[in-house]
């Protein structure tokens, strides 16, 4: 073997360093950036990188959230936190306007994650976002496993997969025609349980429902549901209260929990590494539906 | 500690490609059990006998239905002392444009033979792409050994075969391999039906070998990506604070370096490396820091902080070789933009000197470069850049061209005559 290099960085250092510089890019090479921020563990990361990457001045980007009107109230708690702490502007799209006032209707399985798309792009087209930072990574799924780093979207938010531009060295492109703007993906090239460990090692806070609780939930197609004012049992289940933890956050009415013990950052890396089910696999009812749901949704403007 | 190691598939279609990644996803462990069983089922409605592990690498739509791969796609796979970020390039159309972006951030290509069907044109053209973007190691998977009943003899003409053309190429490291990706041989564990072969699997070479150069042999690069001033900073000590935020592309910097900053070339001192409120000694390529300096100069995105003795030279014209991505040709008088870390400047096309014969392996006289074409090219800039030849420096020698009307990547471009570094050697 050739001899190792006195200095190198550990993998998570890399991920971080290339995180910083792609942030970086962006807040120099873009008029009106935005950061998507859910509340999340992938979204509270990019912030927490983004903080990392200005230091000692604040983030020069506003936060936007599309709020399915579904989410978990300790998300929505954390989230104003987290804005606050940090001086942040926030924008939120809100999915239930745009239901009351008939522009978006309730689908039949009461999903709202696919209403997201419209709210989304008509906030990036009102407040004129040029860049737009998604959390999406690369290991998530098939059609991500596709996305560019800097990924450009036409007039009408959409993805073209089979005509991305060629993205070389660290020599990002982000120039585009007035009424298109690019989705910027710095953790593309991290995976569930690099998130996990960074957030150990950095100490990262995240909201409480990431962590093991007691919840009463309802098991429907293999998925533990929260029962909740948005989600209430259906005719025939059984509310039981179980000791869970989620996987991702997202719409309390699809986002499924796993039964877990994992109630420290140490616990979840380790049932994290040990795991036999991908993370939307285990838990998003939505990306069952086919084999392209995420394509379909993506290319019609979707994160 | 974990460290990171970036791959890069080539191969011809039929290759074995696929099989190659699903198996080493697969036997890695890498695989979960939701995205095995769709695996499972899709092949037992095609009719197999056994999942088609090919079918992990399955991306998008149209390329199910077509059973081709359209676009370069991202894997990633771990072991214990490493994390591997695979980039899965197509082998067939646009060959140029996806290897060279997959090859762009590689320390490793692995390029699949078939033994059977021994060097192509095309597994030269992959060597080729591979010598000219400088990546750092080849490894040459000659695989389908099992439809030879892993004989040893016809591995050997095959590897020295290969062997031979890398090092025309200026590849004299390049490692072979015997390997059957559809039964496994090699991949991740060593073959008892090999005997023969006494050296290491992939996955035990690849977790062998040293990721990149040694920052401590390279001189300084810091392209500045933005200058931070928090003049509103919350915290009073910071009211002051002057940095420039970057990412180290090159060797070490330390506390106390004297430092030059081009294109100007005025000079200053280090006084401090900055981590998000971490100071540090020193830092290396490729962690992203915020250096601070002595002396207040007029310093901005663009520039280029290089170490004082060794600083490179700012010039007007660059003589480059251009892997041409664009659908529309490349001719002498277009104007474009030049992206050259942090830098972006317009650039006028003067002259092609010549078209790269990636078989002959010969530069031939040209008037344009259509798509996938690999040529010499001059450009008179509109400023200069401090720019240094690529095959001394990846990082500082590397440049896009972008169409400056409808912002579209055009062309990777490396400084100096790396066509004639590779014919040569």
């Amino acid at each position: 073997m050739t001899l190792t290099p006195s200095r190198e960085l550990s993998q998570l250092q890399w991920l971080e360093s290339e995180s910083i510089h792609i942030i970086r890019e962006v807040a120099a090479e873009f008029e009106r950036p935005v950061i998507l921020f859910s509340g999340g563990k992938d979204s509270v990361v990019m912030l927490h990188l983004a903080v990392k990457a200005f230091w000692p001045a604040r983030v020069p980007f506003a936060v936007l959230h599309v709020d399915t009107g579904h989410n978990f109230p300790e998300v929505l708690r954390f989230r104003d936190e987290t804005v606050e702490r940090l001086g942040l502007r926030l924008e939120i799209a809100s999915v239930q306007d745009y239901i009351d006032d008939g522009r978006l209707r309730e689908r039949a399985d009461g999903t709202r994650n696919p209403l997201q798309t419209q709210p989304l792009l008509d906030a990036i087209a009102h407040h004129r976002f040029d860049a737009v930072f998604g959390g999406g990574r690369r290991d998530e799924e098939k059609a991500r496993a596709k996305e560019r780093v800097f990924s450009l979207r036409d007039d009408f938010g959409q993805w073209d997969p089979r005509n991305q531009r060629p993205e070389l060295w660290n020599l990002y492109n982000g120039r585009h025609t007035p009424g298109q703007h690019v989705r910027v993906f710095p953790l593309s090239n991290w995976t569930e349980l690099d998130i996990w460990q960074y957030i150990g090692a950095e100490k990262v806070e995240l909201p409480p429902l990431y962590y093991a609780h007691e919840r009463e939930v309802v098991e429907r197609d293999g998925m533990l549901l929260a029962v909740g004012p948005h989600s209430p049992a259906r005719e025939g289940e059984t509310v039981t209260t179980r000791r869970v933890r989620y996987r991702t956050v997202g719409d309390m009415s699809c986002t499924g929990a796993v039964d877990s013990p994992a109630s420290t950052v140490e616990d979840v890396i380790a049932e994290v590494a040990a795991t036999r089910v991908t993370e939307r696999g285990a838990t998003r009812a939505d990306d069952r539906i086919s084999e392209a749901a995420m394509e379909d949704r993506k290319k019609e403007g979707y994160f | 500690m974990s460290t990171l190691l970036r791959l890069a598939t080539a191969g011809s279609v039929d290759d074995g490609k696929s099989t190659l990644v699903g198996r080493l996803l697969y036997d890695s462990k890498s695989v979960l059990a939701d995205q095995f069983d769709a695996v499972e089922r899709v092949s037992r409605d095609r009719g197999l006998a056994s999942a088609d592990l090919a079918l992990l690498t399955d991306g998008l739509r149209s390329e199910r239905e077509q059973g081709i791969t359209i676009d370069v796609a991202y894997r990633y796979f771990a072991t214990a002392n490493r994390t591997f970020i695979l980039a899965d390039c197509p082998g067939h159309v646009q060959y140029t444009r996806n290897t060279v972006t997959g090859a762009s951030t590689a320390d490793v290509v692995v390029l699949l033979v078939d033994v059977r069907k021994g060097l192509q044109e095309q597994t030269r053209r992959h060597l080729a792409v591979a010598s000219l973007l400088r990546v750092p190691h080849v490894v040459v998977v000659v695989n389908k050994i099992d439809l030879v009943d892993y004989d040893h003899d016809t591995y050997t003409r095959v590897s020295d075969e290969v062997i031979a053309a890398a090092r025309d190429l200026g590849m004299p490291e390049a490692l072979t391999l015997p390997v059957s990706a559809l039964e496994g041989d090699n991949v991740v564990t060593r073959s008892a039906r090999t005997p023969w072969y006494d050296g290491p699997s992939l996955l035990e070479l690849l977790e062998g070998l040293p990721a990149k150069g040694d920052p401590d042999h390279e001189p300084l690069r810091f392209p500045v990506q933005l200058v931070i001033r928090p003049q509103s900073a919350a915290d009073e000590r910071y009211r002051d604070y002057r940095g420039y935020a970057g990412q180290v592309a090159s060797g070490v910097v330390r506390v106390g370096d004297a430092v030059a900053v081009l294109p100007g070339g005025r000079s200053s001192t280090v006084v401090g490396i900055d981590q998000a409120g971490q100071e540090l000694d020193e830092a290396f390529a490729p962690q992203s820091v915020t250096l601070r300096l002595a002396d207040d100069i007029d310093i901005s995105r663009g520039d280029l902080i290089a170490a004082a003795a060794d600083p490179p030279e700012p010039v007007h014209d660059v003589d480059g070789t251009v892997a041409w991505l664009a659908d529309h040709a490349l001719r002498p008088g277009m104007k474009v933009l030049l992206k050259h870390g942090t830098r972006t400047v317009q650039a006028l096309v003067r002259t092609i000197s010549g078209r790269l014969d990636l078989d002959a392996t010969e530069l031939r006289p040209a008037d344009a470069l259509e798509l996938n074409d690999i040529g010499h090219v001059t450009l008179r800039l509109a400023s200069p850049i401090p720019a240094e030849p690529y095959v001394r420096a990846r990082s500082t020698g590397a440049f896009l061209l972008v169409d400056a009307h409808d912002g579209t990547t055009l062309a990777a471009g490396m400084v100096g005559d790396a066509l004639l570094a590779t014919a040569t050697v």
